[in-house]
């Protein structure tokens, strides 16, 4: 009565367990290493490179037979002066602030009263808010310059219905450039907000009103706390790409609204400017560093668990 | 039918090699010793209980038993061969999971034959062997079925069949009757005792539950912060408990601290603020020591008047042994009736348990009542402990 | 009293998000039907701007594009991120971790033109120092996999984290080499995970402007950068029926994979009661 043990020499399992453990770390951090840490270190290259009809000058130079450094930090020092970059910046963070703000007045009340549904109808309610989600982004945001435009829906139905008698301009303002935010993120910020507040022990509520609280208090001093973790994810899925967001200020934005993925895309498009381009976007991930971070560490304790 | 291919061996068999042996294993993690130099033998065909409640050590133990932790040090040996340096898959040790770990995407067939399948069966040699397990657990009906679709009894028993389908040199259980609720277990105690001697492995199995360690095991270890403090039957371990936490652990205890007056080979006198003991066997210790007396509540007897002196085990025992005091409080539990008497000369209160043989014995006494309590001498063990 | 008030405020509030969600694309496909083109006055209706879809060669060629594009993209970055999930749920120290860790979770948040400058640049410099690669449906594939490699890690590591590591210590248990429990084992109870995943990184795939316009080069424009160039210039009525096809796409999927969950919790609750009506315990 003996089980056959297979005679595998221990060290040559050792090595196939470290391989096969090296290559599920090394095949996903090498594809990271070199696309996504390799173009970083390439931006801050070209931002500080001096570009000559599209060939860059090499940082280290031979010059009197010792290695120097050449950096140009022009570019940087014209962003710091420049009064419109400054501006520009101000006002994509801004923008995203505010976008970031009433999506979290808007989603936090519905997550809440999804998730306070009966068990039954959530999964229902949950395929409808990721429906709109699943189609195309561009072509939603797009639908909102024909119900805003000048001759767009909203108008057209306002007149026939005598409730203007000349269009609302609504088109290519900061509103119809929140608007649009607003819209393309709030399921960003509803998502984490309802898989927080889903799994909130309802009995804490039950003991805070045992205890004298009224419903309000007990909202605001019990499950606005529990829910600080999905509160900060959702923001920062929504401030974050805020920020340098191209499509929508460019469909629906117009001259006075200001967003600094715009610039990007102009300096490296229209201009043709790379090295002022990679610039912006050094000075672009510098904002963002702090949120950056934040997110990361949130993302880091809620998947927290795992094994030696 | 499934023949018992090895004897039931009697535990404890001398001069029988020991099947499995952990020698001075230690397991540490950062500054905690999970497992702090702990050797044991177990002989082929008993069934080893580590008892103790969690954090004790005893499934950090198992687990190294299994393969999924590496001892810091030590050594374990079955059949002679040390296998710490072997991977799980690679010991001829099977382990019940104390949630089952039944792959839900398969049927109780395909878990049953999973192992089976990784060590190149034949076909029909698989077949003859997954019958077999199915017959001795008796669910050959539900041999389609996913786990989901079974009863938690019903999901035991496939998980059992799992793991004795390869044959195992040994097979370890994890708080096997820990997902049951209380009526499925009793049944199910006996039910696998039953089904593991029939097929004749060595079983090493961890539970924080005594009832369960006394029913199940033919011997047990009882653990305590990373070392096991005494081993032995559950008779001995009941009875002869060697210090006082294991004393205390297992069932109730009474425990009287005092001195030694007198100190013979064949006789003990033990002096403590509630009564002097007499002990009816000798003791390693000298007089001057100060022991604990530990007597279990049921080795006491309660009655409102005094014992007449012929009552006693022995005339020298007339004097010792006997306390007074008043019923505090009183548990009717039926059967017996759980007595928890305030002792005079001290501050102790003791637990009687008196078996309620006569239909009106319970209504003999009640709170507030004063009593006399005495017991045997050979009913008592010392502590040094 | 207040439980009904409150129950009103919940439906008045949902229903009124919900309508704002949706109006879009509702009057997306309402108008796809107008006969006049001019998008924004109704003409009656009339499928003519399908029939005109029909012969429309540049979003055809981009629409093929597109599909293949996602369909590599899906595959690519589920690999990368089961790879990624499991280091990360299954290893807990390893040098590099935190780095790691920050490099997958953030291009969930990055914006795009980040994203795309920085790996443009990343591909000129070594196309000038190597001759390769090109600009084209391969650059494309990379900044993709890139983005969809970080939201299906995020999809398989919570899947992985609700599992209990029992089941693979019991395959070990049983004789299975590490590989073997991979395949085996985790694979099948990840599956879903994984489909999800597949279906969500291809959806952004198709989906995507900004990475492929700073990624494409002549000759491999995607069906979103054709879309996203005629809506910058004004409103088209092209643009109207891509949309009224995408969603009727998409809804007829979700809502055949809504029906075909509920079929099987169906079958499975009523295999559970048979099991216990016969169950002797």
């Amino acid at each position: 009565m003996t089980t056959a043990v297979k005679p595998v020499s221990f060290l040559h399992d050792k090595l196939t367990g470290a391989w096969g453990k090296n290559a599920v770390i090394g095949v996903p951090l090498t594809f990271l290493l070199i696309f996504f840490l390799l173009p970083f270190l390439v931006v801050f290259k070209i931002s500080v490179s001096e570009m000559d009809n599209v060939v860059f000058k090499d940082l280290f130079v031979w010059a009197d037979g010792v290695l120097q450094l050449k950096l140009k930090l022009g570019n940087y020092l014209f962003i710091a002066l420049d009064d419109l970059y400054f501006q520009t910046y101000l006002s994509s963070l801004k923008f995203a602030a505010v976008t970031t703000l009433i999506c979290l007045v808007i989603a936090y009340p519905f997550a809440y009263f999804m998730a306070r549904s009966p068990a039954d109808k959530r999964p229902a309610l949950l395929m409808l808010v990721m429906l709109p989600f699943w189609t195309s982004f561009l072509l939603r945001v797009y639908a909102w310059k024909m119900l805003l435009a000048d001759s767009g829906v909203f108008n057209n139905v306002a007149m026939a219905m005598g409730l203007l008698s000349e269009p609302v301009k609504m088109m290519n303002t900061p509103f119809s450039l929140v608007l649009g935010m607003v819209y393309t993120y709030v399921p960003f910020m509803i998502l984490p907000l309802y898989a927080n507040l889903v799994k909130m022990d309802l009995s804490l509520l039950e003991a805070a009103l045992d205890l004298g609280a009224t419903p309000w208090q007990a909202f605001w001093r019990i499950t606005v706390p529990l829910s600080k973790s999905g509160i900060i994810a959702g923001s920062m899925l929504v401030f974050i790409p805020c920020v340098g967001e191209f499509v929508i200020p460019e469909l629906l934005g117009g001259p006075q609204t200001l967003m600094i993925g715009r610039v990007l895309w102009d300096e490296f498009f229209s201009n043709n400017d790379w090295p002022m381009a990679a610039t912006v976007a050094v000075v672009m991930v510098l904002l963002i560093i702090v949120p950056l971070a934040l997110f990361n560490k949130y993302q880091a304790e809620s998947t927290a668990g795992g094994r030696a | 039918m499934v023949t018992a291919s090895t004897a039931k061996a009697s535990p404890g068999k001398e001069g029988a090699v020991p099947f499995l042996q952990i020698r001075r294993v230690v397991k540490q993690f950062d500054e905690v010793f999970a497992v702090d130099d702990v050797s044991l033998d177990i002989q082929q065909g008993e069934i080893f209980a580590l008892l103790g409640s969690s954090g004790c050590g005893k499934s950090t133990l198992l687990r190294m038993l299994a393969g999924f932790e590496v001892p810091t040090s030590g050594q374990i040996m079955l059949a002679g061969k040390d296998i710490v340096s072997l991977a799980p898959y690679e010991r001829p040790i099977n382990m019940m999971f104390q949630s089952y770990a039944l792959f839900p995407h398969l049927s109780v067939w395909d878990n049953i034959a999973f192992g089976l399948r990784r060590d190149a069966m034949p076909k029909a040699e698989i077949q003859a062997r997954v019958e077999q397990m199915l017959e001795l657990v008796q669910l050959k009906a539900y041999a389609k079925r996913k786990p989901h679709q079974l009863s938690g009894g019903q999901q035991q028993r496939v998980a059992l069949a799992r793991s004795l389908a390869k044959r195992p040199q040994l097979l370890l259980l994890d708080e096997p009757l820990g997902a049951l609720d209380a009526k499925l277990r009793e049944r199910t105690q006996l039910e696998l005792v039953d089904i593991i001697e029939q097929v004749g492995v060595t079983c090493v199995m961890v539970t924080h539950d005594q009832e369960e360690a006394m029913v199940m095991a033919t011997r047990i270890g009882v653990m305590s912060e990373g070392k096991i403090l005494q081993i032995g039957r559950p008779s001995d371990i009941y009875e002869t408990p060697n210090c006082r936490f294991v004393a205390d652990f297992i069932g109730s205890v009474n425990l009287f601290k005092g001195t030694v007056d007198v100190d013979e080979a064949d006789h003990v006198v033990i002096n403590s603020p509630e009564c002097l003991h007499y002990v009816s066997h000798g003791i390693t210790g000298t007089a001057g020591m100060t022991v604990h007396v530990a007597v279990r509540p049921e080795k006491m007897t309660i009655q409102p008047e005094r014992p007449q002196d012929d009552e006693r085990e022995s005339p020298e025992q007339v004097g010792f042994n006997i306390a007074q005091g008043v019923i505090k409080d009183l548990a009717y539990l039926g059967s017996l009736t759980t007595y928890h008497v305030q002792l005079d000369g001290a501050a102790t209160v003791v637990k009687v348990t008196h078996t309620n043989a006569a239909r009106h014995d319970a209504s003999q006494l009640t709170w507030g009542d004063r009593v006399y309590v005495w017991w045997c001498g050979s009913d008592v063990v010392v502590l040094t402990g | 009293m207040k439980l009904s008030a409150g129950q009103t405020t919940s439906r008045v509030w949902m229903t009124l998000v919900f309508v704002f969600l949706y109006l879009p694309i509702v009057t997306l496909i309402v108008l796809s039907f107008n006969a006049s083109p001019m998008v924004t006055s109704w003409g009656g209706w009339s499928l003519r701007w399908y029939a005109a879809l029909a012969k429309d060669t540049e979003i055809i060629a981009g629409f093929k594009l597109s599909l293949e594009v996602a369909f590599l993209t899906a595959c690519a970055s589920v690999i990368l991120g089961t790879l990624a999930a499991i280091a990360l749920n299954r290893f807990k120290r390893f040098p590099g971790r935190t780095l790691f860790a920050g490099m997958v979770n953030s291009p969930l948040v990055m914006p795009e033109v980040i994203i795309g400058l920085s790996l443009l640049l990343m591909l000129v410099s070594v196309q000038r120092a190597f001759g390769f690669p090109d600009r084209g449906l391969l650059t494309i594939w990379f900044g993709h996999t890139l983005l969809g490699m970080a939201y299906a890690t995020v999809v398989v590591q919570s899947r992985l984290q609700e599992m209990s590591p029992q089941f693979e210590e019991a395959a070990q248990d049983l004789g299975c080499r590490p590989w073997q429990v991979f395949f085996l084992v985790t694979l099948p109870l990840i599956s879903q995970a994984i489909g999800s995943a597949w279906l969500l990184t291809f959806t952004l795939s198709l989906d995507d402007v900004v990475l492929s316009a700073f990624l494409s080069g002549p000759g491999s424009t995607t069906m979103p950068i054709t879309i996203f160039s005629r809506a910058r210039l004004g409103l088209s009525p092209s643009v109207n029926t891509v949309a009224t096809l995408t969603v009727a796409v998409v809804s007829v999927g979700v809502v055949l994979a809504s029906v075909w969950l509920a079929r099987a919790e169906r079958r499975r609750a009523q295999e559970m009661s048979a099991a216990f009506r016969g169950a002797g315990g």
